[in-house]
């Protein structure tokens, strides 16, 4: 096999790594450059100003709040996406009525009609789901307020995205709307290769739904909740809350800077204040908080992994 | 959470007899409450697509006036009006294209490149490998800045061929993954006959690897092609020239613009246009699309 063999490699690398270097690597390599840098995007002149964008970032308000949004959408979104789906997938794949001489669990009736229901919103685009939600949250002709006045609820009438204390949970609502299919599905799969005799075994001790949830299916389950939690995490703090949150929100950002993201921040210092080095600043924050998040979840996550 | 306290208890006396009893109640009101929250959930994932179809179908008025009343008649011309006045049409084929494009870009590269790194021992395999693997975790924001500055001095810049060139680079580090992956998992055996009968490297991948790893294909492709036809961050810093536009930003602008033109009704036609091919090819491939987006969390 060693005819041509490197001739070969070189040949089918150099596209695919030379289009990859060029649009993701090299990028990347630039911005931490620029992040030391005066460069505003708008002129090819710029100077070295060594860590002044540095200082300025941890004396600018408006970073602190946007870090603090971001690690919000990093948590407790995949907390409350990932609890939603370990309940709905459980409910569906265990949560059956236990028939006589049928099999010990057995899935809910039609569940396999719920894990394509729950999925709809994956294959939707999250601007496209974003555009529907800002509609349905308009206080005046919204969806939502109009169905409170049809239900007698005429003096709960929120503000919703216009409220700066409801506005980021009304944007992460509809984020855990559009992923919580995804999670359903797979953890479905998960559930779906645990071994029947561990459930048998359990019942026989006299376990509860509650304790087989408890002791056989997360244990079991722990890898794939992990790599999930990581995925949405990475997500959340990237491409998924920048959609959102500049679809729907007013400024984008606001009101009152209450719902502004990072990823959302190095845009606007970007591409509408002209700030191109300072937005690679943050972006460098950014990259930083993504990799200590990814790292702390998985170091915490450890556990000895169970075979099967 | 009481039912985890009676059953320790019930486990720590270990008395048999009484537990077959209380399980079938226990049993029943349990279902009864498990079904009715998948119900409820269901209806909650139902009910705003739903919605978003009505409404397409009513005049202004009435969508402001009484968002959950039925729509008087049937206006279709909300429809004709998004795709001919709206510029659905061209977003549409804008979409089609970069994506077409794309995935096919996407496909030939990332499995010529996880095919050599899978298969082949060379220096610096691992350090590529990793180097498109890094490619997930990182936040593209951060590259963003000054690939469109890259892109710019290349005369890429607000192209659709320069778009399907950032598309397929940001779609690698995912693809390459999966079909390492996969391209191991295939016998070695057939392509070493194939090499013995004095076929070239060349030939091998394209007549033997390639239709060898026709379901790994399917699975990273379906993964792409929703990745890239929901792409909504990357066209919005490249492609800022309206002519241009991809459905999702186009329908973003739409919105933002009907501010002051004030046709809602066409704009809600447009997002149910764009919604319903992806939810009709869900729903017509929705073992495949499954497979193909959880395959990569689930590996």
């Amino acid at each position: 096999m060693q005819h041509g063999k490197y001739r070969f490699i070189v040949g089918f690398l150099a596209l695919p790594l030379g289009l990859y270097a060029l649009f993701v690597v090299w990028p990347f390599i630039q911005s931490i450059y620029y992040s030391f840098t005066d460069w505003t995007g708008l002129s090819p002149e710029f100077k070295m100003v060594g860590l002044d964008n540095y200082r300025r970032m941890l004396h600018d308000d408006i970073f602190w709040k946007s870090l603090q949004h971001s690690l919000m959408f990093a948590i407790v979104l995949p907390l409350v996406t990932i609890s939603l789906a370990l309940f709905f997938a459980f409910m569906i794949n265990v949560g059956g009525r236990r028939r006589k001489g049928g099999p010990v669990i057995s899935g809910v009736r039609g569940s396999s009609f719920y894990k394509i229901v729950y999925f709809f919103p994956q294959v939707l685009s999250i601007a496209i789901v974003s555009l529907l939600f800002a509609f349905a949250y308009n206080p005046d002709s919204g969806a939502i307020n109009s169905l409170l006045r049809g239900i007698g609820l005429d003096n709960i009438q929120p503000l919703w995205l216009g409220d700066p204390s409801l506005a980021l949970w009304c944007v992460m609502a509809v984020l855990v709307w559009s992923t919580v299919g995804f999670f359903v599905v797979l953890f479905s799969a998960g559930m779906a290769s645990i071994p029947m005799d561990l459930y048998e075994a359990a019942l026989l001790d006299g376990a509860g739904r509650a304790a087989t949830f408890f002791r056989i299916t997360l244990p079991l389950l722990w890898d794939t909740v992990q790599s999930g939690w990581v995925y949405m995490g990475i997500l959340a703090l990237g491409a998924e809350s920048f959609a959102v949150v500049q679809i729907m929100t007013t400024g984008p950002g606001g009101p009152d800077y209450s719902t502004t993201v990072m990823v959302l921040y190095v845009y606007q210092k970007a591409f509408r204040d002209g700030q191109a080095a300072y937005a690679t600043t943050i972006g460098v924050a950014l990259l930083i908080v993504t990799l200590a998040f990814a790292a702390v979840v998985m170091r915490l996550g450890r556990r000895e992994r169970l075979e099967y | 959470m009481t039912t985890t306290e009676t059953d320790t208890t019930v486990t720590k006396i270990d008395v048999p007899a009484p537990k077959p009893p209380r399980r079938q109640r226990e049993g029943g009101v349990l279902n009864v409450f498990s079904h009715g929250v998948l119900v409820i959930w269901a209806i909650m994932v139902v009910t705003p697509l739903l919605w978003a179809v009505m409404t397409s179908f009513k005049d202004d008025r009435s969508i402001f006036g009484s968002p959950w009343a039925l729509p008087d008649k049937l206006h279709f011309d909300n429809w004709s009006r998004a795709w001919t006045q709206a510029n659905m049409s061209d977003y549409f084929l804008n979409t089609v294209l970069v994506v077409g494009g794309s995935l096919i870009g996407t496909l030939v590269l990332g499995s010529m490149a996880a095919y050599v790194l899978a298969r082949f021992d060379f220096p610096g395999n691992r350090f590529i490998y990793y180097l498109f693997i890094g490619g997930m975790s990182f936040p593209i924001m951060l590259a963003l800045v000054p690939l469109f500055y890259v892109v710019n001095n290349m005369g890429l810049l607000n192209t659709l061929h320069g778009l399907i060139l950032v598309y397929i680079a940001y779609s690698l580090p995912f693809t390459v993954f999966f079909l390492t992956a996969f391209f191991r998992t295939l016998p070695t055996s057939v392509a070493e006959a194939a090499f013995v009968d004095g076929a070239s490297h060349t030939r091998t991948f394209f007549q033997i690897m390639l239709p060898m790893a026709k379901p790994g294909l399917i699975s990273v492709g379906i993964f792409n092609f929703l990745g890239q036809w929901n792409q909504y961050m990357l066209p919005t810093v490249l492609n800022t020239d309206p002519d241009k536009h991809v459905l999702t930003q186009g329908l973003v602008q739409l919105a933002v613009s009907q501010g002051y033109k004030g046709d809602w009704s066409g704009l809600f036609a447009g997002l149910v246009m764009a919604m319903l091919p992806v939810l009709a090819a869900y729903i017509i491939f929705q073992r495949q699309v499954v497979a193909g987006l959880t395959a990569g969390a689930l590996k």
